[in-house]
This record gives C-alpha cells, structure tokens and sequence, in this order.
C-alpha cells in the first residue's frame, strides 16, 4: 500500500499539514515518536506553560490584588503537586483532541521513529525495535526542534534542566537563574516567581525579548524588574557547578572581564532551540541543509527532493506552532495540486507574560533600518477606560504606518490582553489596512481593544483619550 | 445548494457580461426558469435555472464581466420565504474541484489565484473616505491587496495620478474617452450609455474588416418579375406544404450559392499568406434585432432545398429577435447576404464580415422604367451590391458573380436545371 502523503511529527504543524491534506482527499499518514500527538507544542511548550501561567497569575493575583477590590481571602497556600496535575489535565485534553482530529479524517497513525528510507520511503521504528516501511507520493518533515545546549553546562532536567524539566518541577524553587531572555526564560521565570522563587535572569545580549521592538522590550524588562525579576545583561553563563547542594553558576561580561559566582537551586537554560533532524535519514536521502542546520525548501517548502517537503521549527524562520501550522496547510495545499501560501510578513509573536507583549509586522528597528519612512501612533492603557478601572495600566499599542501610504507595517502591544488584540491588527495587515482603516473601524467600549484603535489614530496625531 | 455559472459560450468566447439578473436573492426559482442574461461579444443569452429552490445569493451584480465558468449565484432547497444568510463567496476560477483525484504529483509551482476582486467586496473606509472626497471612483482603481482589493495606498496613487494628468484616471484602460467636454448647457441634455457588449464588438469587427480588406463594392440590377410571379403562383401552395411563408431569401440563397461554385474567390479566406477556398457553402443571413445586428448561419446551403432554406431563416429570425440564438449557430459562415431593403435602402455598400471575402447587399424592390424589347415598361427593380475583399477576388470575379446572381434571379428556372 502507497500513501499520497506521510508525516513525519505530530506538532500543531505536522497534525494540521496531515488533517488539512486528509481534507483534500489525499491518503494521509502520520509518524510520530512521542506516546502523544501535538509535539513540543503540546506536550512540554505552549500549552503546559500556559496552564503553569494562567494559575501562577491567578494564585499572585488572588494574594496582590483582591483586597483592593473588596475580596476577602485569606493567604492563598500552594498546592504545586495539585498545579501540576491541572496542567497535566489540560495537556492531556488538548493531544487526545488531536488524536481525535486524526481519526476523524481517516489519517492513519504509526507509532516510532521516522526516518526517511530513500524519498518515497519511510521506515517507522516502534519503540519494540521493530521496523516496517511505508511507501509514499509525498513526505513532509514536521520534526521540530529540540532545546539549544550550551557549552560547559549539562542539562540533567533535574536541577539544570530545560523547559522541559521547568515545566515539571515538584518545588518551587529558592534561587532560580535563567539562562537566555528570550520569550521561553521570561515567561517560566514569570511563572516561579510568582509561585515564590527569586529569579534572575542572565542574557548575553545587552537587551531581552531579541527581535521584539526595542522601546517594547525596554519598557518590558523595567515592568518585569518591578514584578522582582533580576536581569544581568551582557553577561554569559560559563558553567554551572552542580558539585554542591546549591548549584554554582559562574557569570562573565559578555565583552570579557572578571567573573562572578551566582547560587541557584534550578539552573533553567533557555537559549533557543534547534532544528531537530538526528537520525531522520535526511543526509542519505540527499535532503539538503542550510548553513544553520535547518532543512532547505524553497518557496513552496519543498526540498531539494522532489517530494520532500519540510515546515515548521525544522526549517529556517521563526520557531513558533502557528507558523508551523499555516506552513503545514500550505505544504498540503502544494501536494495536492492548489496554492498553497504562507504570509511570513504577517505572523504574529506573543509572550505570554503578564502584562503580554504581541507584535506583528516589522519593529521600528526594522523599517529604520530598511529606510522606509513611517509615522508611529501611540496610545498607553492609563489613557483606556477599562484598564484603568481594572487597575491593569501597564503598557502601550503603538502602530507603525507607512508615512506616504498609512499601510500598516507593524504592530506591537505591551498590556494585558496583547495577545489576543494581535489578531485584529493581524487581520488588518493580512488585507493591506491602513492606520486610519483601523480608526474607522468600530470598537467596543469599553474594551482595551479601543486603545488599538486609539493608537491608529494617534498615527494621524488624532487620539481622542489622549 | 445549488450552484449557478456561467455556461460554456462557445469557442472563442470567454467571457460574458450579466446584462440583466431576472430575479432577487431570495425568489423562489423553477427548474429552466431563466434567471440571469448574459451579454457576450456575439450574442445575448439566458441562463436557466439549474434546479429548483429559492435564489439565495447573486454573487455577480449587473454590468460585471465573468469568466466561463465562474459563480454566478447559488439556488439553495425549499420554497421562498426561507432565505437563508447568504454567504457570499468570491468567484472560484471554474474547474478547481475541492477534491483531488489521486495524482498527487505537485505542481511545481501552484496556480495562483486569479487576482479578481470579488463582487461585493466591501470598501475599506479609508478607500471610501478617499473616493468620496477625491471623486477618483475606487473601482476603477487597481487593487494590490488581498484578492485585488484597493488599499488606501492605491487610492492615494490614483489620485496623485489623476492630479498629475488632465485626462480621467476614473476611467478604465480599455474605454477610452477622448472627447471634448460639451458645454454645461448641453451636457445636461446629454445621454450617457454603455455600450452592449455585441454594439462593442460590431463596433470593432466593422471597424477591423474596414482596416483589413481592400474593400471596394460592384453593383448591379435585378429585375424581379419572374421571380415574384413564382412566389405569387406558388406561395400559398408552398406555405401549406412547408409550413413557412415563401419568401425572396430562399432564392438569393440559392443563387448566391451558385455562383460562388462558380467564382469561388469570393468564398474564400485569406490566411496569412495562404488563401484558403472552402468547398461548403453555409451563408450568414444578417438579422436586425433591437440590439443590434447578429448573422446567424445556414449551413451547407447547396445541399439544402429552397423550402429547407426558408425555415431555417424564418427561425433563426424568430430567434435573433428573442435573443435565443446559439453562439455556434452565428459562426462558420463563408459568405453573407445583408437586406437593406426591408429598411427601405435603395443602395449601400455592406462592410465585410471579416474574415470572409464577399458580402451581397439586397435592396428596395422598386418599379423603374426599364427598356424591354425596344419598349419601355415598368419593372420590379432592385439593385444588387457586391463589397468584396480586392485581395482575394479579381473585378472580373467580382462583377461575373453578381451577373450570375442576377442572371439566376431573373430566370430561376436555372436553378432548377443548375445552370
């Protein structure tokens, strides 16, 4: 038997590419490695550290601010055992829902590790050792990434460990140091502190959140450095002794000089991710790499290889499941004989932070640096009606527009909430919008949606709270 | 729900334009009941209802122009009343079946979209601020977003565009406008009117033979006494037998036939720089209708009977008039005869209709003082016009037609005997 198509990873961009290929008729297989579908995303990324996220700012909520609205509770008490179980659950929901999704679209699933035999061919290892190959049209290699090691530390997922393992603590920890001020550092690091540890971060360059708009990111790190977070900027972690009870962390300047020893209980070591393609057969296969590591494809994300296709972490752009998903839709479009496209000028970013930062489009770095001309709207929560009656007035929307045609070219938003506005704005872009299409356009009230449209308006110097 | 498109048109015509929608989203349709008409560059035709139900959304509006093919509307079940939230759904480009077969081999590089923008996209509100207060009419501005949508930056590019020049960006590339403003006092009593898709196209198929062939016209005079004294003797007769009144075409057919056996330059094409002689006589017969004038066709006019003849006409002119002409029925014609003289014309120089290389014009029958055997006496006249394309047919072919032509016409008899 021959599938038209088989996937390799059941990621949200391997899941998706294989349902949405199902839809189009095509015979569709999965392989996937993991005893769950939904991969780093849904088993140890987004969705786990989202529930770790949305209780942790709960139970810090419900000791910071509830007195002030009138609520009477006493102190709340952790129950980190009971908090892990109820992400536990939550993970658990979401990948038998896409176990669900795949039989539901007829898409047969195999259970091993996947590797390309010759193109046209995958063998599919059980974890039993034994082998079966499966023939296929089309394959697309949705493997995904794995956590970027650094040198002269060792991850032991105990106490030096990696998102995985700082999912899964069973104690809060005293000391935590984060290694990397990316979006995955801050936002665990968000998470225990708030459960109770003092956390410092250490970053190698001299700002955080790397790629997100730097008069964001600035005012980011100051409302983080309020909520307790240390950050040690320029700094390098050189190597962590785990000799000891307490872990000894040996901190350099980024630029060189004289080092200095941080304690910590958990070491979280949160510089990135890699493109994940061990044992995957790609060098036999003749599947070509780019200098990175990363699969190359081409516009229609297929690889040297007739046939071979590859979305997602595992090849060049930003890690993030919804670009993978809209990649995984358009590889399956591609096979089946449609147009399949992906917009990578419009894929929105979010850390799911309190308070969020999203973003969409370009940075003001960017177009600088681009020279394109741009006029910047800006409108701060303190201005909008219901933050301020939330008492949750941190943060800013600020829109860049082209300054000769008002296109919107980026977006970006430091509040609560930042993560689900995106959307509008990436609506907007997706269809060209102006600044003042946005303004025109009819907000709720009273919603932290009006401060977008507010900000559009503020592009034109027009900002009626303001 | 059922869908309803654009029907195949016939070769060379790709697309149509929605002259008139019968029925509103939300009437109740029966099965072949027309609902839309279609103007095309050759004929007008209806679209029928493709089942029965209730008319739930028109996705093209009047006076847009589709492709064959395209989503024109969609009939959803059940009676009317039940009108359901139409969902409005961009025109697919025809033959884009959501299910693949099982070759799967990808396209290297997908189709993309066609870039059209869909009927009832709305404004976005810049874009209507900007037209309303620029007067530059957004539709006719080329989009750069999303499925051909017009962003503000495009609007604010016509704009610097119409400022720049005097002559009116509102206008699209393909009409244009040179004329000088009328005067304000006049210009109100002025008309403005789309022309119909098929006044476009004779417009330009006129213009073009005009452009094309070295066209130049011979005349010549029939004498119809014995041709009308046969239909006189022999019409009702006819008409009883045929069903079908006895007219002249049926012998202009037939005599024009005859002598294009005998010159068959005139039945003849040029192609490139070879000249192609056609042994099939089929003859376009020119119809006046109130759009203007369509030709269809009677094939194979040699091997047809005067009487086969005659119905032919007499139902392609029933149909011209009703708009249910079929586009392949107005093609293939090899020689056309034109009669000016229902209209009263006593002498015209037809056009060509290209690519053809000869085209009769019939005339007013008129009594004339005509010398006969050394006297004069009065004679049913009528003059007969050849145009004909100096390229392909010599003077002398070109007057020895219409010597026969008249010949045959004034001793039908010939006729019979094939003379």
């Amino acid at each position: 038997m021959s599938y038209d198509l088989i996937v390799i990873g059941t990621g949200p961009g391997g899941y998706v590419c294989a349902i949405r290929a199902a839809q189009l008729g095509l015979k569709t297989a999965v392989v996937e490695k993991r005893a769950t579908h939904g991969g780093t995303c849904l088993n140890v990324g987004c969705i786990p550290s989202k529930a770790l996220l949305h209780a942790s700012e709960l139970f810090e909520e419900s000791g910071k601010s509830f007195a002030k609205m009138g609520i009477g509770v006493s102190t709340p008490k952790l129950d980190l055992a009971a908090m892990q179980a109820f992400k536990d659950t939550g993970v658990d929901g979401n990948v038998k829902g896409v176990e669900f999704l795949l039989k539901k679209n007829k898409i047969d699933a195999f259970r091993g590790t996947g590797r390309i035999f010759e193109p046209g061919k995958v063998e599919v290892k059980g974890e039993d050792g034994k082998t079966q190959t499966l023939e296929t049209k089309n394959i697309v290699i949705a493997t995904g990434s794995d956590v970027a090691k650094l040198r002269g530390i060792t991850i032991d997922e105990k106490r030096v460990v990696s998102s995985t393992g700082a999912l899964a603590l069973d104690k809060v920890p005293g000391q935590l140091l984060v290694v990397g001020a990316g979006i995955i550092g801050l936002e665990l690091g968000s998470v225990w502190r708030r459960l109770g540890a003092k956390v410092t971060v250490v970053e190698f360059l001299d700002r955080i959140v790397p790629g997100i708009d730097t008069d964001v990111a600035k005012n980011f790190q100051r409302l983080l450095q309020r909520q307790g977070i240390a950050f040690k900027l320029s700094s390098k972690v050189t190597g962590v002794d785990a000799s000891g009870d307490k872990l000894k962390a040996t901190i350099e300047p980024a630029a060189g000089g004289a080092a200095e020893t941080i304690e910590a209980d958990i070491v979280l070591v949160a510089v990135g991710r890699v493109p994940y393609t061990e044992g995957l057969g790609l060098k036999e296969a003749g599947v070509a790499m780019d200098d990175r590591g990363h699969v190359a494809v081409d516009a229609h994300l297929q690889t040297n290889v007739k046939g071979i296709y590859a979305i997602g972490d595992v090849i060049a752009g930003p890690m993030l499941a919804h670009k993978a998903e809209d990649e995984g839709v358009a590889a399956a479009e591609t096979i089946a004989g449609k147009s399949g496209h992906v917009n990578y000028d419009v894929i929105p970013n979010v850390v799911y932070t309190y308070p969020e930062v999203a973003s969409v489009g370009k940075t003001e770095e960017e177009l600088k640096q681009a020279g394109v001309a741009y006029n910047v709207g800006k409108f701060p929560f303190t201005a909008n009606g219901r933050a301020k009656v939330n008492m949750t007035t941190d943060g800013f929307v600020k829109i860049l527009a082209d300054a000769k045609t008002d296109r919107v070219l980026g977006v970006h938003i430091l509040g609560p909430d930042a993560g689900n506005m995106i959307a509008e704005a990436a609506v907007a872009m997706e269809f060209g919008a102006s600044s003042e299409d946005i303004a025109r356009t009819c907000h709720a009230h009273p919603t932290l949606t009006e401060a977008v449209k507010e900000a559009a308006l503020a592009v034109e110097k027009r900002a009626i709270h303001m | 729900m059922t869908e309803i498109r654009v029907p195949t048109l016939g070769e060379s015509v790709t697309e149509a334009t929605i002259g008139k929608w019968f029925k509103k989203a939300g009437d109740a349709v029966a099965v072949d009941e027309p609902l839309v008409e279609l103007e095309t560059d050759k004929v007008t035709i209806e679209v029928p209802a493709p089942a029965a139900g209730t008319l739930a959304d028109i996705i093209v509006k009047d006076g847009e122009t589709v492709a064959v093919g395209a989503l024109l509307g969609q009939i959803t079940e059940g009676a009317a009343g039940a009108k359901p939230a139409a969902k409005s759904e961009a025109p697919k480009p025809a033959g884009k079946p959501e299910q693949k077969s099982s070759t799967t081999a990808p396209i290297a590089a997908g189709p993309e979209e066609v870039k059209s923008r869909p009927a009832d996209t709305p404004e976005a509100p810049s874009v209507r601020r900007l037209s309303v207060e620029s007067g530059v009419d957004s539709s006719t501005v080329p989009g750069s977003g999303k499925d051909g949508r017009v962003t503000k930056g495009d609007m604010l590019a016509a704009i610097e565009k119409a400022a720049a020049q005097p002559t009116p960006v509102a206008q699209p590339a393909a009409a244009i406008q040179v004329r000088a403003p009328s005067p304000a006092d006049d210009a109100a009593r002025e008309e403005r009117v789309r022309m119909t898709r098929l006044r476009q196209t004779i417009a330009k198929r006129l213009k073009d033979a005009q452009n094309t062939a070295a066209m130049l016209t011979t005349f010549n005079e029939v004498d119809m006494t014995a041709v009308m004294a046969m239909r006189n003797r022999y019409k009702d007769m006819f008409e009883k037998k045929h069903g079908v009144k006895l007219g002249f075409m049926g012998f202009f057919v037939r005599a024009c036939v005859q002598a294009l056996k005998e010159i068959p330059a005139v039945n003849a094409e040029i192609d490139g720089t070879d000249l192609i002689y056609k042994n099939y006589y089929h003859v376009g017969v020119a119809v006046g209708t109130e759009k203007g004038l369509v030709v269809p066709v009677v094939r194979d006019c040699d091997q047809k009977s005067l009487a086969q003849i005659e119905k032919d006409i007499a139902d392609f002119g029933r149909r011209a008039r009703d708009g249910q002409l079929k586009i392949d029925e107005m093609q293939g014609g090899t020689f056309t005869i034109s009669n000016g003289g229902v209209y009263g014309s006593l002498m015209s120089t037809p056009i060509l209709n290209a690519p053809q290389s000869g085209i009769l014009g019939m005339h007013k029958i008129q009594e004339r003082p005509m010398v006969v055997g050394g006297k004069i006496e009065a004679r049913p006249m009528m003059y007969l016009a050849l145009s004909y394309d100096h390229r392909v047919v010599d003077g002398r072919e070109a007057v020895t037609f219409l010597v026969r032509v008249k010949d045959v016409l004034e001793d039908p008899e010939r006729l019979v005997l094939d003379l």
